[in-house]
């Protein structure tokens, strides 16, 4: 009972936030998160002790008996602390990231966007803790109308406002989906709700509705052919929202999906290949065109879908897993994916706010007017390698771990029973590797090319450290990163925890142990890599100590009166892998050519794009064929009353010749 | 640990064997075998010059990428003994330490500014990426063949499976790890070390801004990897039961044999013309999906 009234003070509180006078509003609304935070995170955290396995929490009961209670089960307990997580350190950020709009936006206008990001908090939230159809539909809901609220804080120019709309009709295609489904569950069963999916399962076929569900998640979470509106909104967002959206919005989709999984009972294998193959197309070709983009923004936003390959990838090697009845690899799967989604939500928000503090100094986006950041925002740089190094995968950071997981359910399946599931594994596990090389290619690319080597414009020298309330909070995600990186054990028991009593596994101990011993063994490596690279390190400075060091410029093989623009750029750094890349990613160049006439070549300009292919084959044609058409139907809109009259006649002429011949 | 130990002996011979081959292949007399290890003895003792645009990417990228050489020798058996630290799936994180080290050696040629070094970056990123799709595969096969996933037991069970076919195992992983230890270490045909224009290097020209202990340590790392992959190769062709001591002296040759391949590859091959080095390197992919699919016919899952 205390719990649900602390909860829905929490859910009034929020309106408060119009009401507080100016300069306190921001300290009410981190407030208010905070306590809120801690009160949904002792929910999960008991949770997760074991103390119940299930929490129900009654909110309201109305009149006719339905109640709406929130549920909490370890599956929403995982979800509940990747939240908390991710959206108190977003809005930490958010005090030092909002500060120049302070001067610029009315206090209204903050009002609305701290409103708003309480709301898509608070909407995540019940999210994952409703499990009535309808409720659950509403809060989906509010979550979409928040976040388009965040999304457009910077409606001043046109084209966000644009980029906010199309991202609200696309969620609500989405959303379009998930209701369908929802209504044949209950039309089927009587009652719209999560708990009742299993009853439907265990009576109709499974995949058309799995498929329904599936599609309308999957354009919330960014999978590939669903994900044109990531890339687009990403980017718009102020860097707190981005980070958050991308951190943890877009995992609501594949908490919506596993949860749809859990209950299951029929064409399992067929579902898991879906998944897979989905996810492995989703991450090659997110991290192939992220490594096209010159916008860091939306870069992040490309990798972002890279990640939700790779968490999907997990997921659907679990849902294999329990087709076939092997726990081994169930486990690794959901738990490869679980962690992942934790992973990705600290290492990708902890990109979103340097990308939103680079963009803040320099005022740019454009990676190609930056260069040599590194001397200027040394903290930021290294904050940004952190996560780079996290998200490519490599050890000691956590993106290893996840990783590591979803590749050794690879392994274990490899000698599965067909010929088919053979192939499928090696394929995901190639697919897996060269998302692998690839997010290498991309962070060394966006990374050295913002942050080292010299300036490229003058924004990129007038450029200045952002304030220390802006890296404190980050570090918070640098801390997590680090200790599910070198002590992943810790991070990865209760994952395990949560899988095995989520999907019901055979025999845990015996699955689970062999592989915490696994983690430890790479949690020794990375103690031994750490204790040597600072031995080596300190051991190069004493050296150093006692050589000449000199400062010079960079070798120039002769050529001395080298400029910044000389530099290699993010264009020409990608040049062979776009040359290689072409037919799949469509990169158009738009130059005029030297004619052979023209002995002193004029002052031209040389553009290139990277189109989104998908975008452009469900977007944008199936819209220009359709307003094509209406264009073409606009002909009978003339302006003159007397041809209205006519087309009325004529429709009741036809209507009545139709009746007269007994068809209508 | 008698693995790294005598991964460790190997890597001082190995480079002077190759420079000894390429030498007498060329009818000159050439620099004894220790030779590379002396240049490195002189670099330790040198001071070095740093690039007024570099900072500290530059400063510890070498000695990122040599530690991870080194961490990830510490997974590779030798004989019957496990390795250091050897655990279900640790060929993932030997491929995964190894990238480490590339990504830094990468982002440290474009602390430089140069646009050389940005070239060569670029290069080396993309065909490392290009590579890995290979090593997974044979990894994979071999998974597949022993049934196990760990570097240990994988070669400790190589030779005893009961399988006739091993013999096209090891001919397929040899000449894929000799291939693929090419390109990580950007020898011929990827790359020319020795070529004179900057233009047309990977790796070295990734490295002209380093002097004195950084080069040093580069040079190391580059040594220990290419014993690193000898000893994958010796663990592919030696059964791990033989007598040790045998076994040492057998270690030490096929190293030596090794070298000598190099030697005379960069002898006699010319490199690859730059852009067709993708398309070399995929074809490594392709021909470990051929031992894939010869396991698949073994395990009677094809035809």
């Amino acid at each position: 009972m205390l719990n649900a009234v602390l909860f829905l003070l929490v859910l009034f509180l929020s309106l408060l936030v119009f009401f507080i006078p100016r300069s306190l509003r921001y300290y009410f609304t981190l407030a208010l998160l905070v306590c809120g935070a801690i009160l949904t995170s002792a929910w999960s955290v008991s949770v997760l002790t074991g103390g119940e396995q299930l929490l129900e929490i009654p909110l309201f009961v109305p009149a006719s008996g339905s109640s709406l209670t929130l549920v909490i089960d370890s599956l929403s307990a995982f979800f509940i602390i990747v939240i908390n997580i991710t959206v108190l350190t977003g809005l930490l950020y958010a005090r030092g990231y909002l500060a120049p709009y302070y001067r610029r936006k009315s206090p209204l206008r903050f009002s609305i966007h701290y409103f708003s990001y309480l709301w898509l908090w608070l909407s995540m939230l019940m999210v994952v803790m409703i499990r009535d159809g309808l409720s659950f539909l509403i809060v989906w809901e509010i979550m979409a109308l928040s976040s388009f609220f965040l999304v457009i804080f910077d409606a001043e120019e046109r084209s966000i406002l644009k980029t906010g709309i199309s991202y609200l009709i696309q969620m609500h295609v989405g959303m379009f989906f998930i209701l369908i489904a929802f209504l044949i569950v209950g039309k089927a069963t009587g009652r719209m709700s999560f708990d009742v999916l299993g009853e439907y399962f265990s009576t109709h076929r499974n995949l058309p509705l799995f498929l329904l569900f599936f599609t309308g998640f999957a354009l919330k979470a960014g999978f590939i052919p669903l994900h044109t509106w990531l890339p687009e909104a990403h980017p718009a967002a102020p860097s707190h929202v981005s980070g958050v959206m991308s951190g943890v919005m877009i995992k609501m989709g594949i908490y919506g999906i596993v949860r749809v999984l859990i209950d299951m009972q029929s064409d399992l294998l067929v579902t898991g290949v879906i998944i897979l193959v989905i996810s492995l197309i989703s991450g090659v070709m997110g991290v192939m065109m992220a490594i096209m983009q010159n916008d860091l923004k939306r870069l992040l936003a490309y990798s972002t879908i890279e990640n939700i390959g790779i968490i999907g990838a997990g997921t659907g090697l679990g849902v294999i897993g329990m087709a076939l009845g092997n726990p081994a690899l169930t486990l690794l799967g959901f738990s490869g994916g679980l962690m992942h989604i934790l992973n990705h939500s600290l290492f990708k928000s902890l990109l979103f706010f340097n990308a939103g503090s680079v963009c803040q100094a320099s005022h740019t986006p454009n990676i190609e007017h930056l260069g040599g950041l590194m001397k200027r925002m040394p903290y930021t740089a290294i904050l940004f390698l952190i996560g780079s190094l996290a998200i490519c995968g490599l050890p000691p950071f956590n993106g290893f771990i996840s990783e590591y997981l979803i590749y050794m359910g690879m392994f274990h399946s490899l000698s599965g029973s067909t010929l088919f599931h053979s192939v499928l594994i090696l394929g995901s596990i190639v697919g897996l590797s060269l998302i692998g090389g690839l997010a290498i290619f991309c962070f060394t690319r966006a990374f050295g090319i913002v942050f080292l080597g010299e300036p490229r414009t003058d924004r990129a020298i007038h450029v200045t450290e952002v304030s220390r309330g802006m890296i404190i909070p980050q570090l918070l995600a640098v801390a997590f990163i680090l200790v599910i990186g070198l002590a992943s054990p810790l991070a990865v028991r209760p994952v395990f925890a949560i899988t095995v009593q989520t999907f019901g596994i055979n025999n845990p101990i015996m699955v689970s142990g062999a592989f915490l011993t696994n983690l430890a063994q790479i949690s020794i490596m990375g103690g031994v890599f750490v204790v040597t690279l600072v031995v080596l390190l300190v051991y190069r400075h004493y050296h150093l100590r006692r050589r000449v060091v000199e400062r010079a410029p960079t070798w120039g093989c002769g050529y001395t009166a080298g400029t910044a623009r000389h530099q290699y750029t993010g264009t020409s750094f990608a040049y062979n892998y776009n040359h290689v890349a072409k037919p799949v990613l469509q990169t158009r160049k738009v130059m005029d050519e030297i004619s052979e006439d023209e002995i002193f070549p004029r002052k031209r300009s040389f553009v290139s794009y990277s189109d989104d292919f998908f975008k452009k084959i469900l977007i944008d044609m199936p819209v220009d064929w359709f307003s094509g058409l209406l264009k073409r139907i606009a002909v009978m809109q003339t302006g003159q009353i007397q041809h209205y009259i006519l087309y009325a006649f004529v429709f009741m002429l036809l209507v009545l010749l139709l009746a007269i011949l007994n068809i209508i | 640990m008698a693995g790294f130990v005598l991964i460790v002996i190997a890597a001082f011979f190995f480079p002077g064997i190759i420079l000894r081959t390429k030498s007498i292949a060329s009818g000159r007399k050439g620099p004894g075998i220790l030779q590379p290890v002396k240049d490195i003895i002189v670099l330790l003792k040198k001071g070095s010059v740093f690039s007024t645009t570099t900072g500290l990417i530059f400063q510890i990228a070498p000695a990122v990428t040599l530690v991870s050489v080194i961490c990830a020798m510490l997974l590779l058996p030798f004989a019957e003994q496990r390795a250091l630290l050897s655990f279900e799936g640790d060929f993932v994180l030997f491929a995964y330490l190894l990238a480490l080290g590339k990504f830094f050696t990468v982002i440290a040629a474009l602390d430089t500014g140069s646009s050389f070094e940005g070239m060569g970056a670029s290069r080396e990123a993309f065909f490392s990426l290009l590579v890995e799709p290979a090593f997974f595969i044979l990894l994979a096969t071999f998974a597949m063949f022993t049934g196990y996933t760990s570097f240990s037991v994988i070669f400790n069970q190589f030779f005893i499976t009961g399988n006739d076919y091993v013999m096209i195992y090891s001919i397929i992983g040899v000449y894929l790890f000799i291939q693929i230890a090419m390109v990580e270490n950007s020898r011929v045909p990827i790359d020319d070390p020795k070529t004179h224009l900057e233009l047309t290097m990977i790796h070295e020209v990734m490295i002209l801004d380093y002097s004195g202990f950084d080069k040093a340590l580069i040079h190391i790392g580059t040594y220990l990897k290419f014993a690193l992959y000898g000893s994958l190769i010796y663990n592919l062709i030696v059964p791990a039961g033989w007598n040790i001591f045998l076994q040492t002296g057998l270690f030490l040759a096929v190293q030596a044999f090794f070298a000598v391949v190099i030697g005379l590859a960069e002898s006699f091959r010319a490199r690859n013309k730059m852009n067709k080095n993708p398309k070399f390197i995929l074809t490594l992919s392709a021909i470990a999906w051929i031992a894939f699919t010869v396991i698949l016919i073994l395990t009677d899952k094809l035809v």
